[in-house]
């Protein structure tokens, strides 16, 4: 059946900003139908909150909405732009859980828009449990015995435990989890009846110990069904499989049983009746006797949907696009092939091993065990010839840092449960890596041995003693070297056009690169973490493109299943690999060696690609853009103070210490408080304030280097993305952040162009910048953290690379920097880009961050100098209040206007908060405060009732337990010291159980108070017209 | 601990690999299936004869074996060729029924060679035999175009399988477990028949309707057997699998060709004509029926992957056969239906009779 053509315009709603268990698979998904669409002639508008995506850059759709994606933002753009149809299965759950919103409110009729991709019908059979357990039953399917719970009250007697809480329509299992007791059941039923937005808690049978598979299916609208992928999770039941070690396809089912899951997900989508599109169907299955249990569908594209796509070339998202304006999956071609239709089953000839990637060293306090709530932020997929290949491959893909706390920090952490044939396979890797001793012993077969069962080259010189260095010149000299095999999504049964390829070994080597065009190798990020997640993948898509523009052979390095960069249509050429040295490096002899002209692009992908950099130099391939050199004088401290001071930067003071004592001396000297860190960090990773010589002592372990340096309280924070092209320089944004120094950049709110900087503080910024750039010797992006404090202004650090705040700066101010960066890599001069004069915006553009606290229970949830934010919005209107209450809003806070206010904080902070109250108390908010806060507040004539902490003693209700029943709509609560330190993360607590706005510094109140008064309410307007506007 | 092997096909291609399965020469047609689940099932199926299989599924044996999955009940595939034996119990298992099998095979270039040169004669080797000498034996070979295989496969003896209150004839060509199971879940009671069964035999029954199973070799090679299938015309109700499928085509006077390097996997899609619905079936040929001529057959099934035909129908004659293997075992269920609406056509006949 042909295209619809009674649908003009197509609504696409994406996922906004990156969160735990919902991270930038959707923006893969909705780019790749954003494509889609448009090449099939419908007019498309897409309202994502998230800048850092790729689909609401302006060239993906006809109109671009960064508005919050909550009912009144969709439909305020729904109005206005009257579209026929609204896609929703490509924005995980927000998407789905706004479609149901949005049509259970009239709004879609009242428009006349209809739902695609799935009915609402078949969105509540499938997401809400009561249904869906009758509708499995009514196909002859089990599901695990259970029931609905909506109140605490609720619960059946008779339950045995364990059981599992599963909260109705929650991202990721959020606020789900195992209680093994009727004790923790009532807390965590609490909990959970708080998290689901429609108050449902599912109380289910535990099937603890079972095996989990999951299978991929896609249907058309005559009720073809395909099965696109299986995925057996190595965590067996129990652990959520977003955090499971999961390979694809399933390895341990004999066909009879496989068959029988297959035959499940296809009555089971069929029963749900999702009839244009892919689903996702999780099963649980015994060991033992073989019964099965479905677990969940997810009627639309997903995280492991994406992971499917990515495991077999299958593009999913795509198809799902296709088959919702009406093709048939017969009539799609498969785009590997270009030969066989997209209802030609993939079929693999190599494994695929996905790794979660934890982030627990940020949230010091919280539970590290894992259960039904995912708490992993991101993932690293590796491929293989065979499952150890694959898995030594994803395990080494996370990039954990010495030490870091993780489920399955090495191959011997093999978590109970797991299979048995998974531990043999295991065995016997460890086990040949084990039977060498010495370098003497690796003789060429025993290294290709090694290598073919997926050991690198520093995991063998680690068990041998020697570098990674040695082990590789010795394979170097041995000539074993990789050979790189397609993924064609056929295992080579059909010659296949595929440009999507990994690495393997002794085998043949296909597929070598023709091309006569320069080559030029884009690293990418790696798996998603705090502090370096989708906006450099952002950067790394955008870069593809520019040198794809530019005459250049494009050649992609990634390993982020997730991705849009790892969709095979990014780049002429994919490398699903490692980024380690190893795999680089071979990547960059097989790409760029005899090749002229091209090299390598290092400064996209966050600080991956840069600790790759000097490998890459030694190795003697050419980087484009920066040179390493750049990259060492900026992250070299000494180096980099050394030439802020032949400049006449002014940098905070700093000294470089080895150890405790050597630290305390430093800030003795430098004077309190201090900020102590290592030398090279990212997201400020042990980055740490400390106020007096014990804080120092605790931080700082015995023989390590570390930086310390001024904490320069109360400043300013000021961030710039600068473009140089080695001599001039262009000061793209400047960004004022909301929260003072101290607060790590990128969990602050920001606001472009910044509001309360005089023009000579804006001059003296770029001024400082302009010197700094070609000093460095930049050829690309800059970004400099400045603060200000008491009219003197400091360079706090500068990073010779795109930043995390490129993708919000280059919408808010419509210029795209990362292709401007580009074309100063590939030598055009800055006179030749045409940007527009420097300071050119319209409106005021706010990115707010978002946490994930809720996550890990037991953590602090207050902004330090510590990065724990996973993902950020933006949003922008004529003025500050506004975009700033909008910012809240799509960050999912929503200021309140009207109640009770709560306020406590540390001394140092009262006057302001004085001031605050008072305010607050005049748009008519009723004022609640701790001791020493109510009394300033009084003192200052501000009506207030006193409240008693936790601690205090006394009768009548704490601090905390009004806010648990819901009578604070605002929290503002600054961390005093640590007696108080300890009733303030109660507060905070309580404010993020209830889901209340908790403010944790005075800069950022004042911001949250401001946009109480004075938010207006404005009409959405898109990118584009935005542009239009600039250009006018 | 595993020897040293190789594969050597006819055009002197040599796959190195390590030997875990039977010591030896395995001489036959060098062809690979594309399936991910299923080998047992695929070693143990009479279509194999004389074939050495080669999976593109990179890690082979990991479930172990089981009796209720082979096909038959011994290993027809000469030799298995695997990038990654996953389990002793399976070597063990291809060891004890003499198959050669190699692992460490760089299977993924394999099977570019058979796609691109097409299917060819090999020798999987697992016990020191020189390169030259072995290939030297596959030269000798006769092709697999122009074999008839199935006197090797068929039962000797007429075999009564099942009860159900509809009677099957299969005339057994190298039947599959697969569809006698599929006929008894569906309440029939087969008679397995030698494949040389004339047809007033066949007829003499007394059964509701004919299957023509799957077999190995060459259909055109087999005139006898097309012969009686000719015969029986129009005299019973007929369905056809796989080759026996081909033998109908044969029958109403159609041609078969040797596909290059044939189908063989569990993803092939398969669009009905009629319905325009796709059936995702397990495949296992390397012959087709020729397109173009189909004279008084209809054409029901065709593959969405190359086109070939999938299905027929004669429509005066109450006879139809399919391409792909409705029964899979190993592959998806999705053309189960095919088989039991047949049965269903044949006892609703009995009630009407």
């Amino acid at each position: 059946m042909p295209r619809r053509d009674d649908l003009r315009a197509i609504c696409v709603i994406g996922a906004g900003p990156i969160v735990i268990g919902q991270a930038c698979e959707f923006d893969y998904a909705g780019s790749q139908a954003l494509k889609v669409l448009r090449a099939e002639g419908y007019r498309t508008i897409v309202v994502n909150s998230n800048p850092a995506t790729i689909m609401t850059d302006p060239g993906f759709a006809d109109r671009t909405y960064l508005e919050p994606l909550d009912v009144e933002g969709v439909a305020g753009v729904l109005e206005r732009e009257r579209p026929d149809a609204l896609l929703p299965t490509l924005g995980g759950q927000t998407a789905l859980n706004l479609a149901r919103s949005l049509s259970g409110e009239g709004i879609l009729d009242d428009l006349g828009i209809e739902l695609i991709g799935a009915s609402l019908d078949a969105i509540v059979r499938a997401e809400d449990r009561q249904e869906f357990r009758d509708t499995m039953q009514a196909i002859g399917l089990r599901v695990p015995a259970s029931t609905i719970v909506t109140s605490v009250d609720a619960l059946p007697p008779g339950l045995s435990f364990p059981v599992i809480l599963r909260p109705a329509f929650t991202l990721g299992g959020h606020g789900g989890g195992i209680a093994r007791s009727a004790d923790e059941l009532a807390t965590m039923l609490e909990r959970a009846l708080a998290e689901s937005p429609v108050g449902q808690v599912l109380v289910e049978e535990s099937l603890l110990g079972w095996d989990e598979f999951e299978l991929e299916v896609i249907r058309d609208r005559v009720d073809n069904v395909v099965v696109v992928c299986s995925i057996e999770n190595l965590d067996p039941m129990g652990v959520h499989t977003g955090d499971s070690v999961t390979v694809a396809p399933q390895m341990t089912l004999p066909d009879e049983a496989f068959q029988e899951l297959r035959d499940a997900a296809a009555a089971v989508i069929r029963a749900v009746g999702v009839e244009t599109g892919g689903s996702n169907v999780q099963f649980a299955r015994s060991r033992e006797t073989g019964e099965i249990r479905v677990i969940e569908m997810n009627p639309r594209v997903s995280r492991s949907s994406a992971l499917a796509s990515k495991a077999t070339g299958y593009p999913i998202a795509k198809v799902a696009a296709k088959l919702a304006v009406g093709y048939t999956l017969d009539e799609i071609p498969n785009d590997l092939t270009r030969t066989t239709p997209a209802s030609f089953e993939p079929t693999l000839d190599y494994v695929v091993v996905k790794a979660p990637r934890f982030a627990f060293e940020k949230f010091p306090g919280a539970d590290h065990a894992l259960g039904t709530q995912m708490k992993s932020v991101g993932e690293a997929m590796g491929i293989g010839r065979t499952f150890s290949e694959a898995f030594l491959k994803a395990l080494r893909s996370r990039e954990l840092g010495p030490g870091v706390p993780t489920p399955w920090a090495t191959l011997d952490d093999v978590p109970v449960g797991v299979h048995p044939w998974f531990r043999e396979q295991l065995d016997r890797a460890r086990a040949l890596l084990g039977s060498v001793r010495s370098l003497a012993e690796l003789d060429d077969d025993v290294l290709l041995r090694l290598k073919r069962e997926g050991w690198s080259d520093a995991e063998i010189g680690a068990a041998l003693g020697e570098s990674e260095q040695t082990i590789r010149l010795a394979r170097w000299a041995a000539g074993v070297r990789p050979a790189y095999r397609r993924v064609d999504s056929c295992a080579a049964e059909v010659e296949a056009a595929s440009n999507y390829l990994y690495s393997t070994w002794g085998e043949a080597d296909e597929a070598l690169p023709a091309g006569e065009r320069p080559r030029v190798v884009v690293l990418g990020a790696g798996p998603n973490r705090i502090g370096q997640g989708i906006e450099f993948d952002y950067c790394c898509v955008h870069a593809a493109r520019t040198f794809g523009e530019l005459g250049y052979e494009t050649v992609m390095v990634n390993c982020n299943p997730e991705t849009v960069s790892t969709d095979y249509d990014t780049s002429d050429r994919l490398y699903f690999e490692p980024l380690g040295v190893e795999e680089v490096l071979e990547v960059c002899a097989r790409e760029l060696a005899g090749a002229p002209g091209g090299g390598v692009v290092i400064q996209f992908g966050g600080q991956t690609p840069l600790r790759l950099a000097r490998a890459i130099e030694e190795a003697g391939f050419r980087i484009l853009g920066t040179p390493f050199e750049a990259v060492d004088l900026a992250e070299d401290r000494e180096r980099f103070g050394a030439l802020c001071g032949e400049v006449g930067i002014a940098v905070p003071p700093w000294e470089m210490a080895t150890g405790p004592v050597q630290a305390v001396e430093a800030a003795d000297r430098i004077g309190y408080p201090v900020l102590v860190r290592p030398s090279y960090v990212l997201g400020g990773r042990d980055m740490r304030v400390c106020d007096d010589w014990e804080q120092v002592v605790s931080g700082v372990q015995a023989g390590a280097r570390v930086l310390v340096d001024r904490y320069l309280e109360g400043a300013l924070e000021i961030d710039v993305d600068a473009l140089c092209d080695g001599e001039e320089t262009y000061v793209a944004a400047v960004m004022q952040h909301v929260e003072e120094a101290g607060v790590h950049s990128g969990d602050s709110s920001c606001v472009l162009p910044p509001q309360s900087l005089t023009g000579e503080e804006l001059h003296a910024i770029r001024e400082t910048v302009r010197v700094l750039a070609p000093a460095l010797g930049v050829v690309g992006l800059l970004n400099v953290q400045l603060a200000l404090l008491e009219g003197r202004l400091y360079v706090l650090e500068a990073n010779p690379r795109a930043s995390r705040t490129v993708p919000f700066a280059s919408k808010a101010i419509g210029v795209n920097l990362v292709e401007a960066a580009c074309r100063l890599a590939h030598g055009e001069r800055l006179a030749d880009l045409s940007l527009p004069p420097e300071g050119t915006a319209s409106g005021v553009s706010v990115k707010a961050s978002v946490f994930p606290f809720a996550r890990f229970p037991g953590c602090d949830p207050v902004l330090g100098p510590e990065m724990r934010s996973t993902g950020e919005v933006m949003a922008s209107a004529a003025d500050m209040a506004t975009a700033f209450a909008k910012a809240e809003r799509a960050a999912g806070r929503p200021l309140p206007t009207r109640g009770t206010a709560f306020l406590s904080v540390r001394d140092e902070d009262k006057p302001a908060a004085c001031e605050l109250g008072r305010r607050l108390s005049a748009v008519g908010f009723a004022l609640r405060a701790t001791t020493g806060t109510a009394y300033a507040l009084a003192s200052a004539g501000v009506p207030v009732e006193r409240v008693r902490k936790v601690s205090e003693p006394g009768t009548g209700p704490t601090v905390v337990d009004l806010i648990r029943r819901g009578h604070c709509d605002l929290v503002v609560n600054s961390p005093a010291g640590l007696g108080a330190r300890a009733d303030g993360a109660q507060i905070r607590q309580a404010a993020l159980v209830a889901r209340v706005p908790c403010v944790t510094t005075l800069a950022g109140a004042s911001a949250c108070v401001e946009a109480i008064e004075r938010a207006g309410s404005e009409v959405a307007v898109s990118l584009q017209e935005r542009a239009a506007r600039m250009t006018a | 601990m595993s020897a040293r092997g190789y594969l050597v096909l006819e055009d002197g291609t040599v796959f190195p690999g390590r030997s875990v399965g039977a010591q030896g020469v395995a001489l036959g047609e060098a062809v690979f299936t594309t399936g991910m689940s299923g080998y047992q099932e695929v070693a143990t199926d009479p279509s194999f004869a004389e074939q050495l299989v080669a999976f593109t599924a990179p890690m082979v044996g990991n479930y172990g074996v089981a009796e209720q999955r082979g096909e038959s009940d011994r290993a027809w595939a000469r030799a298995v060729l695997m990038r990654r034996a996953g389990g002793d119990d399976w070597c063990g298992w291809l060891d004890a029924r003499g198959v050669v099998a190699l692992e460490e095979v760089d299977t993924r270039s394999l099977v570019t060679r058979l796609r691109d040169r097409g299917a060819m004669a090999a020798a999987a080797v697992a016990d020191g035999t020189p390169v030259e000498e072995a290939l030297a034996l596959v030269r000798a070979r006769p092709s697999m175009a122009g074999r008839a295989l199935v006197a090797s496969v068929s039962t000797p003896e007429p075999v009564e399988l099942g009860e159900g209150d509809v009677h099957v004839a299969v005339l057994d060509y190298g039947c599959k477990r697969s569809i006698a199971r599929r006929l008894a879940a569906t309440g029939v009671r087969a008679t397995l028949l030698p494949h040389d069964t004339p047809a007033d035999e066949v007829l003499a029954v007394g059964a509701d309707g004919v299957l023509l199973s799957n077999g190995p070799g060459d259909p055109a090679a087999l005139p006898a057997e097309v012969e009686v299938v000719r015969e029986l015309l129009g005299r019973t109700p007929i369905l056809g699998i796989c080759l026996g499928h081909q033998l109908l085509g044969l029958a109403a006077g159609l041609t078969t060709t040797k596909l290059p390097f044939g189908h063989r996997g569990a993803n092939h899609p398969v669009l009905e004509t009629e319905t325009g619905r796709v059936l995702v079936t397990s495949q296992n040929h390397g012959f087709a029926v020729e397109q173009g001529a189909e004279g008084d057959a209809r054409v029901t099934h065709l593959s969405l992957y190359d086109g070939t035909v999938e299905g027929l129908e004669l429509p005066g004659e109450r006879a139809h056969s399919v391409q792909f293997h409705p029964e899979a075992g190993p592959g998806p269920h999705d053309a189960w239906p095919i088989l039991a609406g047949w049965v269903e056509e044949l006892r609703e006949a009995v009630v009407r009779a």
